[in-house]
């Protein structure tokens, strides 16, 4: 066995394993950083690849910046573990049959397509690397859809902060900040005139 | 050198052993331009402020470094009570490390390097988006009021600055066309300006190199963006907790993500190793390691200088600086860039 495959068995492990610990581990902050370790192995999987484009933007748009919210959001909320666990076992037979639904779905789909073996490497002839390619395909061939996608994106942002907004002008306080920076020491201060020594009425005597 | 490794190991060993050479290279030379960074910040930061600074070790207190190294590992490492244990020794590990990875793929000069990579400029990236969980954990971990706020103010300032540097390196991959270090650092030495220091991407990038500044600054952590380890308000911050080594491990981590700030800042807009003098002056005109070195140096003297200079700012303000000045500005200097490419102004063709 040479060292690429011991390295695929040791990062599908970890990949495995860390998907585990998510859903059993009982601290909810731990559960979060097994995910993150899932996703770093995933991302190890993908450059083992040759995908290095797709495995580096996994770590940076996921492991950089949606789990880093997501432990942020884990963090902040007081889990109550006891609350959660109440309806584990009522609960239970529909999630296995959900579970084994799924399961047949995902064998039925792999055992249909024979697995084919693409080659995402970059290609050594043209010494093109393979972010290069992507943006290529991406933006000529593909160009409607990334449009698209990229519109659904966009109304998704827009309604994120439509949500939040607070119409009832009391509550929001705003700054103007052109305001703050345009004062001066003349708006902060005043001097005023007083002598250096106040003569002493004497009353401490 | 590595063909003789592999004759005596083996293939696969001679290979990592070649490898584990090499990061022992690049390592040993950057912790010792750490030891002697956090030096020159207290003796320049003390001449700012008109007093005198660490002078007692050594003559001019070149001993230092060495001295502050030996009492943070004699001290003791407390752990607070009802600490997660694990996450706490893992969060200065995991700063360090990340701050570490990232030299893998910065380059030295055009035969000098770690590794050469297609994609460098977004494994920088990706690694450094990690770095944030070293601050988030370490502040989670300790289970303090204090160093929990130092964590979450970190967390949101970084995700925040991120974006704004992310987008201004957008404009040196426009240029370039390859997120290979290497080949955008031979894009400033070509185009209508070449040979000078007008074809390197700071001109024509202007904005977007005074954006990725501030925002190494920010992205840091250091003053005046420091409010995830205010003084005065959160005591230490995200490292309250920690004392020793681990403590020491976050000093490292800071110091070496300045100097890796400061070498992409080099090597993105300021021309890496080209020389700023025409090639005509003899050994001042050759592009070598040393004017890389020189620039990395200038850049890290103005960290200091920053520090001395300005008053830490306000949350709110950090975080509008952040999305609402600088995004909107690398948002449009990419278009106007795009313009300018295209148009017959180009000075890149």
């Amino acid at each position: 066995m040479d060292v690429t495959s011991v390295l695929f068995y040791v990062f599908s492990a970890i990949l495995l394993i860390s998907g585990l610990r998510v859903i059993t581990a009982k601290n909810p902050v731990h559960a979060a950083l097994f995910l993150v370790l899932a996703f770093v192995n995933a991302s190890c999987l993908w450059m083992m690849l040759g995908a290095e484009f797709l495995s580096l933007t996994l770590i940076l748009v996921y492991v950089g910046a949606v789990m880093v919210l997501f432990l942020f959001v884990v963090m902040m909320l007081d889990v109550d573990l006891e609350a959660i666990r109440k309806g584990f076992w009522k609960n239970f037979p529909m999630a296995l049959v959900l579970g084994v639904v799924v399961l047949i779905e995902m064998l039925l789909v792999v055992l249909k397509n024979p697995l084919v073996t693409m080659s995402a490497n970059s290609d050594p002839a043209t010494n093109i690397s393979n972010s290069n390619k992507l943006g290529w395909v991406l933006y000529t061939q593909y160009s409607y859809p990334v449009e698209l996608a990229s519109m659904v994106l966009l109304l998704g942002l827009v309604v994120a902060v439509a949500l939040t907004l607070r119409k009832s002008e009391k509550a929001a306080k705003y700054q103007n900040i052109s305001k703050q920076v345009a004062t001066d020491s003349k708006t902060r201060f005043t001097m005023i005139k007083m002598d250096a020594e106040v003569e002493d009425k004497g009353e401490a005597q | 050198m590595m063909d003789l490794l592999q004759q005596y190991l083996g293939h696969d060993l001679g290979y990592a052993v070649w490898y584990l050479i090499k990061a022992v290279i690049v390592i040993v030379p950057l912790t010792l331009v750490v030891a002697y960074v956090t030096l020159a910040e207290r003796r320049i930061l003390g001449f700012m402020h008109a007093r005198i600074g660490a002078n007692r070790v050594g003559p001019k207190g070149i001993w230092q470094p060495f001295a502050d190294l030996l009492k943070f590992v004699f001290k003791e490492i407390i752990i607070p009570a009802k600490a997660s244990k694990a996450v706490f020794f893992l969060a200065p590990a995991v700063i360090l490390i990340c701050a570490l990875a990232t030299w893998a793929v910065v380059p030295f000069s055009p035969e000098l390097y770690f590794t050469n990579v297609n994609a460098g400029v977004l494994y920088v990236t990706a690694i450094g988006s990690l770095g944030v969980y070293g601050i988030i954990l370490a502040g989670w971990a300790g289970n303090s009021k204090y160093s929990f706020l130092g964590g979450i103010r970190a967390t949101a300032q970084m995700i925040s600055y991120e974006l704004a540097m992310g987008f201004a390196l957008l404009g040196v991959i426009m240029i370039s066309g390859s997120l290979n270090f290497i080949d955008i650092v031979n894009s400033q030495s070509t185009g209508r300006l070449a040979g000078s220091i007008l074809s390197w991407n700071w001109i024509p990038l202007f904005p977007m190199f005074l954006i990725y500044l501030i925002s190494g600054v920010a992205e840091t952590n250091r003053a005046p963006f420091d409010v995830c380890e205010g003084e005065s308000e959160i005591v230490a911050g995200f490292h309250v907790e920690y004392s020793g080594t681990p403590f020491a491990l976050f000093m490292l981590a800071e110091y070496v993500s300045m100097v890796l700030v400061s070498a992409l800042t080099v090597i993105m807009f300021l021309g890496g190793w080209l020389s700023p003098f025409p090639q005509s002056w003899g050994i001042l005109g050759q592009h070598s390691m040393a004017w890389l070195v020189v620039k990395v140096l200038i850049l890290l003297f103005g960290f200091i200088w920053y520090r001395a200079t300005f008053p830490r700012y306000r949350y709110d303000q950090i975080m509008r600086l952040g999305w609402k000045v600088f995004l909107p500005i690398t948002l449009v200097w990419i278009f106007v860039l795009g313009a300018w490419m295209v148009s017959p102004l180009s000075i890149w063709q």
